[in-house]
């Protein structure tokens, strides 16, 4: 198979044998880019240059014998909300077209550690709103399963990247499924981890209290590895959680005997595919030839999840936006009369239909009058969809679902109505609701589209997550096949 | 006519004295060249985060326990939402529903008796940027945005509504300030910015329970300016009442050059500062352990030490105020009066020609070249008789210029008062000689004759004379 | 139903210069996302706490030591527009 077709650890052990340099790994991602970019456009921009330079770097460690990580050497994309040092991270959005940031996010100082080599900025939805990438204030990217098709979003470009060999790793971020449901979609595995387990500074902020980064990858091994580089207590996030980090490898045994999986009845009935139901059904049939207990289970506040996430999120979002005025960096509307002027013009050129929207939707909620029926309610309904997991982990140590209604639409079929947008993320929005993790795996196909599910675990609980998806994916059950041959 | 009284309450944002900003650790050192003070957190670069200061919580606590508050055990920060340029993310982080601290208050002296002024509130929050214009705001084509004061930490206290008339305001903003510098937290300069004073004014018929209209003053700069613009807005009030008009609750603004309030009602759209839970920020749990640990560290505040002053110093209760309303003064005092033990004498130095000189060259205690000791030293000499009550006033002054010791100045000038009986005696004589006419009408009953011969006497020594042997001496000689 | 007026008022809160066809499109848009909100007020939460945290943090705290500022050409870099080491803005009525 083509270098670039292969996953982190397998190119860690070619190096370390020294049968490959990180020179050729960086040169042959960069070739493929070449090759397929015009097709899938999953970039917003490429450091090429630094990346052939940081993979000198480590090929010079290599050849001093030096110890190198299991991540040093390894492109990686990043989506472009996480700020790079003297390169350009915009959000897909226009407001932040030229926007350079003179410091690195905490994850980009851990990869930079870990010798990684960035391979570019990510496409994505303007300020990770949306589950499509069309909301990209540059151009859309295409599902390299089928280029008529959206790659899901947010991180719908990194999800493409990582599925056309256009990067071995990635870096998404997961407000509501931004993560989960692209990695569906693309037929790659996406860890939205635990709230607080992954630092959230330099991570431009959609929704502060749901936001979380994480890896986006071609098997769970690589999955455990970025997480491992990435996760940990940071000083410089508040909400950054304290915990004894353990090696998420160690899980990867293969063993699941008497692991007890709960399937939510809620996340398999109406308005999710009957296609896609079957493949759950099947998912489930592997766990339980692998040793796991799965049953039925309920969460019975999910149907509320929806309108709380979307007033949640909104208010959040109408804050966090609320900086982006002209004053100090990003786009600035020239002719303005006077101050209000400006940013009232700035802010209405340089954000899209849907960051406006959520923007007056989020304002809304917060105003005088609607605070307590709207956004204090929200907060209520999130304790109640917090205790209904609480309840159900109880009982089982991970929960099932799809990830997403369907497999991957074709662009154009939903951009206009965005409640049926909204609706795309029914199964993933809860989790980011109670903070819990939550992984997407490949499950099978739905008419050659691949199709994820979802594995849900307790707080903190990756660990159990990554040993249930690596015993999946070692029973070579309708796992993820790379598409090679589309694109 | 119906008789007014004024219902004021005032919101005092005060300047915390830490070395980092609320949220980052850029410096909060004042005077810096623009922007030099920043990073990307006090910028609100897109994906920056906050973690709060320490010091600055315990900062708020312990201006809590000063002003009597009870110390929330949980408290956390919320988000106010409002654009300016000046506010760099376009929400400040502050407190909303659960400030640091709640219900205290703080005693004043009006007209001789003790009130008590009720504290609502403190509460915890990051200052804006500062704004630079050619000219006034409103008249200048463009501004220029510095943020070296962005996250500068602030504590906002809020009054409950219970002073009624300016000099009672005036008196609690003395007040709250003496206890804040008592405690170390800031240094509360209105001048710098570190004090500011906001206030909230309405006015009703006397007799009536019901609050009237109130309207919010901001932009006073100096207690000065606090006491006119409270006259002035109680004024305007009782007029527009007295004209069967109606007081319109707004925010105006006081013009000190004009002498005059101006509505701000213009600029003003509906406000609605869709306050929420700061994400990104967790709630602080405040123990009772911590709460104690830092009353301890709380030093003896005003009334405490004004009490102390009158008892341990035989002080008339008006100098231990005025000695107490600033820490340093009051420290200067007893420095002083530890070398020189007469509280009284050393008292009315300060409150006198120390205090006149100090407020006509615009200084503070801190910047007086005198030291305790050496003030103490002259006060000794003038004790001793070695130099005159004239003479000592010389001698302080050049102190205050030079900061030089007084026995030096009095050896170098020559200015030790003659006390000699024979020196002064031939002087007397010469005098009397030469003013037949003065020693003719004292003869003849006209006291006031005597004075004149004692400052001829004066004269000629050059005010070095002992006044009391000069007198004796004349005395017995007519 | 979200009536023209106050989605001009919100867009005022937040700072956007709607057309004319946007306020019609929000108003429509917004009132369908609120009318399916409505659901949430089916729930009686009288009880039940709001969740602004899922983690159970408290006193995240740093000390206070001053660290690195940033260079002011780094920190004007990205600047629209500056006059000397200040940023430039348009007028203030």
């Amino acid at each position: 198979m083509e270098l670039y077709y292969l996953t982190a650890h397998q190119l860690h052990d070619m190096l370390i044998k020294k049968e490959i340099s990180a020179e050729e790994i960086t040169r042959a991602v960069f070739g493929r880019i070449e090759a397929v970019e015009d097709k899938i456009r999953a970039y917003v921009t490429l450091t090429r240059e630094t990346a052939e330079r940081q993979a000198r770097e480590v090929d010079k460690s290599i050849a001093a014998g030096e110890k190198i990580s299991p991540l040093a050497g390894i492109p990686i994309a990043i989506k472009d909300n996480m700020c790079t040092a003297g390169v350009r991270t915009t959000c897909a959005s226009k407001i932040l077209y030229n926007f350079v940031p003179p410091y690195n996010a905490t994850v980009i100082e851990r990869l930079n550690e870990a010798l990684s080599v960035m391979t570019g900025k990510t496409n994505m939805d303007e300020f990770a709103m949306g589950s499509s990438t069309e909301n990209s204030a540059f151009f859309t990217t295409c599902n390299p399963w089928d280029t008529d098709r959206v790659p899901g979003g947010s991180s719908g470009g990194s999800a493409a990247a990582v599925a056309a060999g256009e990067t071995i790793v990635a870096l998404g971020s997961d407000t509501g499924g931004s993560i989960r449901q692209p990695a569906s979609y693309c037929g790659v595995v996406g860890l939205k981890p635990t709230y607080g387990s992954v630092s959230r500074f330099g991570l431009v902020a959609y929704a502060s209290s749901l936001d979380q980064i994480g890896p986006i990858t071609r098997d769970v091994t690589d999955c455990a590895l970025v997480f491992n580089a990435i996760s940990g207590h940071d000083p410089q996030d508040s909400t950054s959680a304290p915990y004894d980090q353990p090696d998420y490898t160690s899980y990867l045994t293969g063993d699941i005997k008497g692991l007890k999986i709960g399937v939510p009845k809620e996340y398999m009935g109406e308005g999710i595919d009957p296609a896609v139901r079957e493949v759950i059904r099947e998912t489930v049939k592997v766990f339980s030839g692998l040793g796991a207990q799965v049953e039925e289970t309920s969460l019975p506040h999910s149907e509320y999840a929806l309108p709380a996430y979307y007033l949640l999120a909104t208010a959040e979002a109408s804050s966090n936006l609320a900086r982006y005025d002209g004053v100090r960096y990003g786009y600035r509307y020239k002719e303005a009369e006077d101050i209000v002027d400006m940013f009232m013009k700035t802010r209405s050129e340089g954000f899209g239909a849907e960051v406006k929207r959520r923007i007056m939707l989020g304002t809304y909620a917060l105003s005088a009058g609607y605070y307590d029926a709207f956004y204090n309610q929200a907060l209520k309904v999130r304790t109640l969809i917090k205790g209904d997991f609480d309840q159900a982990f109880e009982k089982y140590d991970l929960l099932l679902s799809p990830v997403a209604p369907g497999p991957a639409f074709k662009r154009g079929e939903k951009i206009a109505d965005p409640l049926q947008m909204y609706m795309v993320d029914i199964c993933t929005l809860s989790i980011n609701l109670a903070g819990i993790p939550a992984i997407s795996l490949p499950g099978g196909f739905v008419n050659k589209l691949p199709v994820g599910l979802q594995l849900i675990g307790k707080p903190f609980g990756e660990g159990d997550i990554l040993r249930a998806a690596y015993a999946f994916e070692q029973s070579g059950a309708r796992c993820c096949k790379l598409n090679l041959l589309q694109v | 006519m119906a008789q007014y009284e004024p219902v004021i309450g005032l919101e005092v944002h005060v300047e915390l004295k830490t070395n980092t900003k609320i949220f980052c650790n850029s410096s909060t050192a004042f005077g810096a060249d623009p922007n030099h003070h920043t990073c990307p957190v006090c910028l609100g670069l897109p994906g920056v985060l906050p973690v709060t200061n320490k010091k600055v919580v315990e900062f708020a606590i312990k201006a809590g326990l000063a002003l009597n508050c009870q110390i929330a055990p949980f408290s956390k920060f919320d988000r106010k939402n409002y654009y300016y340029p000046d506010l760099p993310k376009n929400y400040q982080v502050s407190q909303f529903d659960l400030p640091i601290a709640e219900h205290g208050f703080l005693e004043i002296e009006v007209d001789g008796n003790t009130k008590r002024v009720g504290i609502t509130r403190v509460h915890m929050e990051e200052d804006a940027g500062k704004l630079v214009h050619q000219g006034t705001i409103s008249d200048s084509s463009f501004s220029l945005v510095d943020y070296n004061r962005t996250g500068v930490p602030l504590i906002e206290i809020v009054s409950e509504p219970d002073m009624r008339s300016p000099e009672e305001a005036s008196a609690y903003l003395e007040k709250l300030k003496a206890i804040i510098q008592y405690t170390g937290i800031s240094d509360c300069k209105m001048q710098e910015g570190s004090l500011r004073c906001d206030a909230n004014v309405s006015v009703r018929p006397l007799g009536q329970e019901e609050f009237g209209t109130r309207a919010e003053l901001k932009n006073m700069n100096s207690f000065k300016a606090l006491q006119k613009a409270l006259v002035y807005e109680i004024k305007r009030q009782i007029k527009i009442n007295e004209e069967g008009g109606r007081v319109i609750q707004e925010t105006r603004s006081w013009d000190e050059a004009k002498g005059v309030s101006l509505s701000l009602r213009s600029k003003e759209e509906a406000h609605d500062y869709r306050y929420f839970p700061e994400p990104d920020l967790v709630p602080m749990v405040i123990s009772k352990d911590w709460v104690d640990e830092i009353r301890t560290t709380l030093p003896e505040l005003p009334d405490e030490r004004q009490a102390r002053f009158v008892e341990q110093y035989g002080l008339p209760a008006y100098d231990a105020i005025v000695l107490t309303s600033l820490k340093e003064m009051a420290d200067y005092y007893e420095q002083c009066v530890e070398q020189f033990n007469n509280p009284k004498a050393v008292s009315n130095w300060i409150m006198g020609d120390f205090s006149r000189l100090m407020n006509a060259d615009n200084m503070e205690i801190n910047d007086v070249r005198i030291q305790p000791a050496q003030l103490a030293k002259m006060l000794q000499l003038l004790e001793k008789g070695t130099i005159s009550g004239k003479i000592a006033k010389t001698i302080f002054e050049d102190m205050f210029a030079t900061g030089r010791d007084p026995d030096i100045i009095v050896q170098e000038k020559g200015l030790v008062q003659i006390s000699d009986e024979g020196a002064i005696e031939s002087i007397v004589t010469d005098v009397l000689a030469n003013n037949p006419k003065s020693v003719e009408d004292y003869r003849a009953g006209k006291n006031q004759a005597l004075g004149f011969l004692v400052g001829q006497v004066m004269k000629a020594t050059k005010g070095k004379a002992n006044p009391g042997m000069v007198n004796k001496l004349l005395k017995e000689k007519l | 139903m979200i009536s023209l007026k106050e989605v001009e008022h919100v867009a005022l809160l937040g700072r956007l210069k709607l057309t004319e066809e946007e306020k019609k499109l929000y108003s429509k848009q917004l009132s369908d996302i609120l009318e399916h909100a409505r659901k949430l007020q089916d729930l009686d939460t009288a009880n039940v706490p709001p969740t602004s945290h899922v983690l159970p943090l408290q006193n995240v705290f740093r000390e206070d030591r001053t660290g690195e500022h940033m260079t002011t050409e780094k920190v004007l870099a990205n600047a629209p527009d500056r006059q000397d080491d200040y940023f430039k803005v348009p007028r203030i009525l």
